[in-house]
C-alpha cells in the first residue's frame, strides 16, 4: 500500500469488515480496526514519514483461534521499549505517543520486529468466544 | 467520514458542536483551526460538544490535548460535553477522562464556567 492517509483509511475498513466476518462483536471489532489504523499511522506517518518510495505492507490471516494482523513498514525503524508511557502523570497532557499503548488496549497480543529496514507489528486478537 | 465544526454562543459561552471523526487528517486539523480563530478573537471559554463524533484516535485524542492545553494557557476553559460511548471509554483507558472537565448537561456546562 502507499504511504498515504488514504491506506490508513482504507486499512481500518478493511480490518472492521474481516473481523466482522471472523463474528468478533462490535466493540471488539471496533478495537481491533482502531488498532490496525494505529499500527498503519505507525508505519505511514512515523515509518515510512509519508514518502511516496516506500510501501506498506498489510495483511490479514485468520485461523481457528486468532485473527493475526501483520503490517510493515520500509522506515528507520523504532525501539517500542523507548516510547514513554502514555499513562505517567507527566506523559498525560503530551499530544502524541498514544498509538502503541492504544494497539496494546485493544489487541491481545502486539510484537514488534526491526526490520532492514523498516518494523514488523504483528496484531493478535484471540477469536474463541466467551 | 469528514469533521464539520460549527459555533454557538450561550451566555458567554462558546459552544462547538463537532461532528464526524476526530482522526489524523482533516478531522484533526478541523478542531485545530476552530481552536485557533476561537482564541484568536478572544473567545477563552470553549465548550465541546463531542454528541455527533463517532471516532477518535491517537492523533485526535492528540489534538483535544492540545486544545485543553492552548486554551488554558491563555487563561481560559474548555470542556467536553456529550461523549459518546465509544469516545468516553477512549479517554478513560488514556486517563485523560480526569484531565478534562466532562459534562453529560448542556445547561450544566454552561454554568460550571467560571464568571
Amino acid at each position: 500500500m502507499e504511504s498515504t492517509l488514504e491506506s490508513v483509511n482504507k486499512a481500518e475498513e478493511t480490518a472492521d469488515q474481516i473481523a466482522a466476518r471472523a463474528g468478533l462483536d462490535e466493540d471488539i471489532r471496533s478495537g481491533v480496526s482502531m488498532a490496525v489504523r494505529e499500527g498503519m499511522i505507525n508505519a505511514i506517518l512515523h515509518g515510512n514519514a509519508y514518502d511516496p518510495n516506500k510501501r506498506v505492507n498489510l495483511s490479514f490471516e485468520q485461523n481457528d483461534h486468532d485473527l493475526v494482523i501483520i503490517i510493515s513498514d520500509e522506515g528507520k525503524g523504532f525501539i517500542p521499549d523507548d516510547v514513554p508511557d502514555p499513562l505517567a502523570p507527566e506523559n498525560l497532557l503530551k499530544t502524541s505517543g498514544r498509538g502503541i499503548f492504544l494497539m496494546r488496549a485493544f489487541m491481545d497480543e502486539v510484537r514488534f520486529r526491526k526490520l532492514n529496514p523498516g518494523t514488523e507489528i504483528t496484531l493478535i486478537k484471540r477469536l474463541q468466544s466467551s | 467520514m469528514s469533521m464539520k465544526a460549527s459555533t454557538r454562543q450561550v451566555d458567554g459561552v462558546t459552544i462547538v458542536d463537532l461532528s464526524g471523526r476526530i482522526t489524523l487528517g482533516e478531522g484533526s486539523v478541523v478542531l485545530r483551526d476552530s481552536i485557533k480563530d476561537l482564541l484568536g478573537k478572544g473567545q477563552k471559554k470553549i465548550l465541546l460538544n463531542l454528541g455527533d463524533v463517532s471516532y477518535i484516535d491517537s492523533s485526535g485524542i492528540g489534538e483535544l490535548v492540545s486544545a485543553f492545553t492552548s486554551v488554558r494557557n491563555q487563561g481560559g476553559e474548555l470542556k467536553l460535553l456529550h461523549l459518546t460511548k465509544k469516545v468516553h471509554d477512549l479517554l478513560q483507558i488514556t486517563k485523560l477522562y480526569t484531565v478534562f472537565d466532562v459534562k453529560d448537561d448542556e445547561a450544566t456546562a454552561i454554568g460550571a464556567f467560571s464568571r
